[in-house]
């Protein structure tokens, strides 16, 4: 261990505090990272910032103004290590909708004086601005996984996350299939596991928050959602969620709208 | 033509003696085998599906109820009789119960002289009953023993869980559209590894159960009861169940050479076609109840002091399966497809001496894509060029 206890930074970005809460969420274990790391900045805890640099940086959100787009690069020059947590911060979060988008009309639609507003065209992760050393996917991220990534980070180890399908999770808890047994549209063949398979496990289907699996077979999964009963739109709709920006999610939806028709069945199949 | 019930006075019955049970009776076996400290793990409805799980007694079981299985899909339906085991196997095997999806192998301690103590946790047991096992679920536990147990490194956890275990298993007589026991030689009928077998009898008119001993300790369980012996037309007429359900079955494979066509086969087309269907969502291995692979995982808490490893049930279809130094080995879905369907029907038989497959369907009906591995090896079969 180091005799000096490691200092801990935490970014917000463009997001919604969520995952940054997922930390003050661990409770009894937020007590053990507070003794094991100085928190040096942490503005959603504490008005106290202490100044650069840092070993580590959790950073959430994503990068949606020219302002922040310089500001990241400051971050990365005060950090020793970049963690980006949660779908924001990997995929460009919910917002990264506007990619698909023209953003200069909603702003003049949406603000009195547009001419305030200074935005970018996209909503982009941060590992497209400055390296990342570890994405943690979620949305918000699993508390658990949150602790291993700085268990590990501050121990020198890789994280044990996984990189299966959340059906992976699903099975081990003994879920039964709600794509199988209840006919529910469910993207977790496709989505990176991690949260438990918490929706499955209250009978819904996995919005794929969690952003894509390692090497998830999204054009075959595209194909089974017409046998379900979704139109194109709807399919389209599936992929650009959380993770819209991801680009095994992207690359599908686009896909998918160019193919126009319902996505095509095979009769072997059925699926 | 009925089956009928006749109350004897209680005469010895032994191992291989049969006897016709009332399903009070058989309600009242179940709370005995409570009664002896067994936990009852049976069949009941949950989650529309009908699962595995902790069992009271016979009102639990899924009274009412059966299942229309197809490729990818599952339904719970309602059944107008009183059958207890009127379903086919479901989303669950017993494969949970003894290989536990997840388990602590063992926790290290670092001391102040830099050194570090191990402590490894005594494996757990435990007293189980297991209510309800079909033909193909012993086959597949006969496998699972072979690979866990019987090699010259046995998982002690594994071990643990399987010393005292109280088996009731049922003959077969509503096999499902993607069962293929009979031809993987494996059921519908169970032939041993059982304390007691049953054979469901369900009319307008009479509800009994054969119950056919298998072992000692089944044999005490039923002394309790003043129960009727079999005649050998009754017997005769649950064989004859049974037999009916192995011509109802809805696939099969053929199994004549299989192990030699497909690994002559590694290269047919047929590979590519079905990776381009498949999820890789791992769910064929996970409910396969023969697949036991593992992965091993290390943590620490965050001082450093202590790490622990823990063990989870992995798939070869998860890229992460086969990385080594440098990268995975199988980097297509293609080439974890293949990995998969030809370990089970192929290079398993060279390994453990049987084929890994026992035809309960699982993984047909639980493939999100449908993808059929009897279909699959008729495929290949097909397109072999010899
Ligand atoms: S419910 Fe969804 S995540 Fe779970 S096994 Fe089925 S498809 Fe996979
Ligand atoms: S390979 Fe499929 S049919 Fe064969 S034992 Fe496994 S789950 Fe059952
Ligand atoms: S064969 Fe089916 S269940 Fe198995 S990994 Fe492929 S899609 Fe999933």
């Amino acid at each position: 261990m180091p005799t000096k206890a490691p200092r801990l930074a935490v970014w917000k970005f463009a997001s919604c505090d969520g995952c940054q809460l997922s930390l003050l969420d661990l409770e009894d274990d937020l007590l053990a990272v507070a003794g094991a790391v100085e928190i040096a900045s942490f503005p959603e805890a504490s008005r106290a910032v202490g100044p650069g640099p840092y070993d580590v940086s959790l950073v959430e959100g994503s990068i949606t103004t020219p302002h922040d787009a310089e500001r990241i690069q400051d971050v990365r020059r005060m950090s020793r290590i970049v963690v980006a947590i949660g779908s924001c911060a990997t995929a460009g979060g919910i917002q990264a909708l506007r990619n698909y988008q023209d953003v200069k009309e909603f702003v003049s639609l949406v603000y009195a004086h547009p001419t305030y507003i200074d935005t970018l065209a996209t909503s982009t992760p941060i590992a497209d601005h400055v390296k990342v050393d570890y994405e943690l996917h979620g949305c918000p991220v699993n508390k658990r996984q949150l602790l291993e990534v700085l268990n590990a980070t501050l121990n020198g180890r890789k994280p044990v996350i996984s990189p299966h399908p959340v059906c992976t999770e699903c099975k081990r808890k003994g879920v039964v299939c709600v794509m199988v047994a209840r006919d529910l549209v469910c993207m977790g063949p496709v989505t990176h596991a991690g949260c438990g398979a918490l929706c499955p496990s209250y009978h819904r289907g996995c919005f794929g928050c969690y952003g894509p699996s390692d090497a998830p077979n999204t054009a075959a999964f595209a194909n089974s959602l017409a046998y379900h009963g979704l139109t194109s739109e709807a399919a389209v709709r599936l992929f650009r969620t959380f993770a819209a920006g991801a680009p095994a999610f992207r690359e599908q939806s686009l896909a998918i709208e160019e193919s126009g028709a319902r996505p095509s069945m095979s009769p072997e199949a059925g699926h | 033509m009925p089956i009928g019930y006749q109350e004897r006075p209680l005469v010895p019955l032994d191992v291989g003696d049969r006897a016709i049970l009332r399903p009070d009776q058989l309600s009242g076996i179940l709370a005995a085998l409570r009664g002896r400290g067994y936990t009852l793990l049976g069949p009941t409805v949950r989650d529309a599906a009908i699962i595995y799980a902790e069992i009271a007694g016979a009102d639990d079981l899924p009274v009412g109820w059966t299942d229309v299985q197809s490729p990818g899909s599952y339904r719970l339906a309602a059944r107008p009789d009183g059958a207890f085991f009127g379903y086919s196997v479901g989303p669950h095997s017993w494969k949970a119960t003894f290989h536990r999806p997840e388990i602590t192998l063992w926790q290290a301690e670092r001391q102040g002289d830099g050194g570090f103590t191990i402590h490894e946790p005594a494996p757990e047991t435990s007293r189980v009953a297991l209510i309800g096992v079909r033909a193909c679920e012993l086959a597949a536990i006969r496998i699972q023993d072979r690979v866990l147990l019987d090699g010259p490194f046995a998982d002690p956890h594994y071990a643990a869980r399987r010393r005292d275990v109280f088996v009731v298993a049922v003959n077969c007589t509503e096999p499902g559209d993607t069962c293929f026991c009979a031809s993987m030689g494996t059921g519908p009928g169970v032939e041993s590894g059982f304390d007691l077998a049953l054979t469901e009898f369900v009319t307008d008119t009479e509800h009994l159960f054969l119950a056919e001993i298998g072992s000692g300790a089944g044999a005490e369980v039923l002394a309790e009861w003043p129960v009727d012996r079999a005649t050998h037309g009754q017997i005769a007429a649950a064989a004859a169940r049974t037999q009916a359900a192995a011509q109802r079955m809805g696939r099969s494979v053929d199994t004549r050479d299989v192990k030699e066509v497909l690994a002559r086969n590694l290269e047919n087309p047929r590979w590519e076609e079905t990776a381009a269907r498949c999820l890789g969502c791992t769910n064929c291995t996970q409910v396969c109840p023969t697949c036991f692979c593992t992965a091993v995982h290390d943590l620490t808490d965050l001082s450093g002091r202590t790490a622990t490893r823990v063990r989870q049930w992995d798939s070869c279809f998860d890229r992460s399966f086969s990385y080594v130094h440098g990268g995975s080995v199988r980097r297509s879905g293609m080439s974890r497809y293949r990995q998969w369907l030809t370990h089970k029907m192929s290079f398993w038989a060279d390994e453990f001496g049987s084929l890994g497959c026992v035809g309960c369907g699982r993984c047909i009906t639980w493939c999100p894509k449908g993808i059929d591995i009897t279909a699959e090896i008729a495929a290949i079969r097909a397109a072999d060029p010899s």
